[in-house]
């Protein structure tokens, strides 16, 4: 799923600095199952603002609401008349419904409260791993179910560098992160695949990744 | 999987590696200013002493002057370079573009490499690059050498570049048992030459060199076996403790620290030139690779001592 994590209070007391009248809106979906931006969250961020501007003697008008889904449209317009009373509206959503509210109300700035940061499994509780990246050219079936793209943090594609002790990426070793080209040789070992590490992947288009500029999917057989 | 013979070795590192006589290779640092004076003043102290001279590409994601051009000056100056490039800073583009520079000048000898990630260079907010890895840039190069065609399948048209190709190789990484895996895969994709990380764990050397045997890959490719002399117990203790992917036995720790520490250079290159002793004697070890940071007048001592002879050697 989505994840994403709150922007520290005073990033985000400065981007509502000169408005009056604030809606914090939260989202039901991703953000909700990852504690960032559901209804719990939406009245933590709306108390410690009122009190944090009450303190700063600028007390601001703070209104609270959760939409299910603030990617589309038709939940976004249960939120109407609450952006209509509020001068800026913080989102809570991720990125995706951040810009779905600026294009829906464009006479008011949403801003972001969160910072989305990954497409992620969560592996306990409270610990959430990033699994994907989105790169819109899927090698699962090369790597033994595991990502390098996403969890290499050099993304390569031929088997790991010099860069693993005991496992655990050099790069990410205050987190533990294991180096997950240690983790596809053991599992293709495993499964007996390892000639498989032997074929040189060849260098990857990432014209369907990031540098393809904005992706879009059209779906003719499902267009209205 | 060997090569097919050339009729003409691209360097004279690669003439004489072919011929089966044993090679020096040493790094060289790039400076990090606008001024090509330490490259002089190094190029002076290696010249006569080593076959060939590696110029590092941003090494450990610092910011010094380019590979290319410093790599360049060697040439003038009458070194023969081992230019690196690294996959962290740049994209194939850029990459190839430089290439053809490099062969342009005169530059032979490359080493692909994947490169250290940003994190603890001098600009951990840069973007890691990583378009490819090493292996990719190996095929490249090949293909551009041997096609001659760009990334892309496209012929380069007129002169193609033209380059002795090596990688790098660390038996000392986990997972071991795919480390020979790797170096075959970089033969498959074009080295040459490989040189290795710095050996302290000498039996883990034999052991994956055994492999790498067992597997033929030491009648594939040249091993250059990558050596460094030791400064100091504090350096020893950072490197055993801190450096992924390097194995400094506890015991070459506690020699340096039981060092007086005036004395401790001296034991870091007496340990350093058993290690040469040692390798040297392992079959298909092709030459030893110094690596001396901020260190270069060592290399001449080292090569002197451990007998080493390169080609225009007259001391």
């Amino acid at each position: 799923m989505i994840v994403a994590e709150q922007k520290p209070l005073e990033e985000i007391k400065s981007m509502i600095a000169d408005a009056r009248k604030v809606l914090v809106l939260g989202c039901g979906t991703c953000v909700t199952v990852c504690f960032a931006g559901g209804e719990k969250e939406v009245s933590i961020l709306a108390s410690q603002l009122r009190m944090a501007t009450r303190l700063d003697g600028q007390e601001k008008e703070i209104r609270e609401l959760t939409v299910q889904r603030q990617c589309e449209y038709e939940y976004n317009e249960l939120a109407a008349d609450h952006v209509r009373d509020a001068d800026m509206v913080i989102s809570l959503a991720c990125g995706i419904g951040v810009q779905t509210m600026n294009e829906q109300y464009p006479e008011k700035l949403t801003v972001p409260g969160l910072n989305t940061s990954g497409l992620s499994q969560p592996t306990e509780q409270g610990v959430w791993e990033e699994r994907c990246q989105a790169c819109g050219n899927c090698v699962l079936h090369l790597t033994g179910g595991l990502c390098p793209v996403a969890r290499c943090a050099k993304s390569l594609l031929n088997g790991p560098c010099g860069g693993s002790q005991r496992g655990i990426c050099e790069v990410y070793a205050e987190r533990e992160t294991p180096c997950v080209w240690d983790q596809i040789y053991h599992r293709l070992k495993d499964l007996g695949q390892l000639d498989k590490l032997l074929e040189i992947e060849p260098a990857k288009n990432w014209h369907t990744s990031r540098d393809g500029g904005q992706r879009k999917i059209v779906r003719e057989d499902l267009r209205l | 999987m060997s090569e097919a013979p050339r009729p003409e070795p691209e360097s004279q590192l690669a003439r004489r590696l072919a011929a089966g006589q044993f090679v020096v290779t040493a790094e060289l640092s790039p400076p990090r200013s606008a001024q090509l004076e330490s490259v002089a003043q190094e190029v002076d102290v290696l010249r006569g002493y080593v076959d060939a001279a590696n110029v590092t590409d941003n090494q450990a994601a610092n910011v010094r002057m380019s590979s290319l051009a410093v790599s360049i000056t060697l040439v003038q100056r009458g070194l023969e370079p081992v230019m690196q490039v690294t996959c962290r800073d740049r994209n194939r583009l850029a990459i190839q573009s430089d290439l053809l520079g490099a062969s342009a000048y005169g530059i032979r000898n490359l080493l692909c490499l994947t490169g250290d990630h940003g994190k603890w260079g001098d600009h951990p907010a840069a973007l890691n690059v990583w378009d490819m890895d090493s292996i990719h840039l190996l095929r490249m190069v090949r293909n551009m050498v041997d096609g001659p065609c760009y990334e892309n399948g496209r012929p380069i048209p007129k002169v193609a570049p033209r380059l002795f190709i090596g990688g790098a190789a660390n038996p000392f990484a986990p997972p071991y048992e795919y480390r020979p895996m790797r170096l075959a895969k970089k033969v498959a994709a074009g080295a040459r030459f490989v040189q290795t990380q710095i050996i302290y764990n000498v039996g883990r050397f034999e052991e994956y060199m055994a492999r790498v045997r067992d597997l033929g890959l030491h009648e594939a490719v040249h091993i250059i076996a990558g050596v460094a002399p030791i400064r100091s117990a504090g350096a020893a203790r950072f490197m055993a403790e801190n450096v992924a992917g390097m194995d400094v036995p506890q015991a070459i720790v506690e020699r340096m620290a039981k060092t007086p520490r005036a004395a401790q250079p001296a034991e870091g290159v007496e340990i350093c030139l058993e290690v040469i002793e040692q390798v040297r004697g392992v079959e298909g070890v092709a030459g030893i690779h110094i690596t001396a940071i901020n260190w270069a007048e060592i290399v001449p001592e080292i090569v002197r001592r451990a007998g080493l002879k390169p080609p225009t050697q007259q001391w």
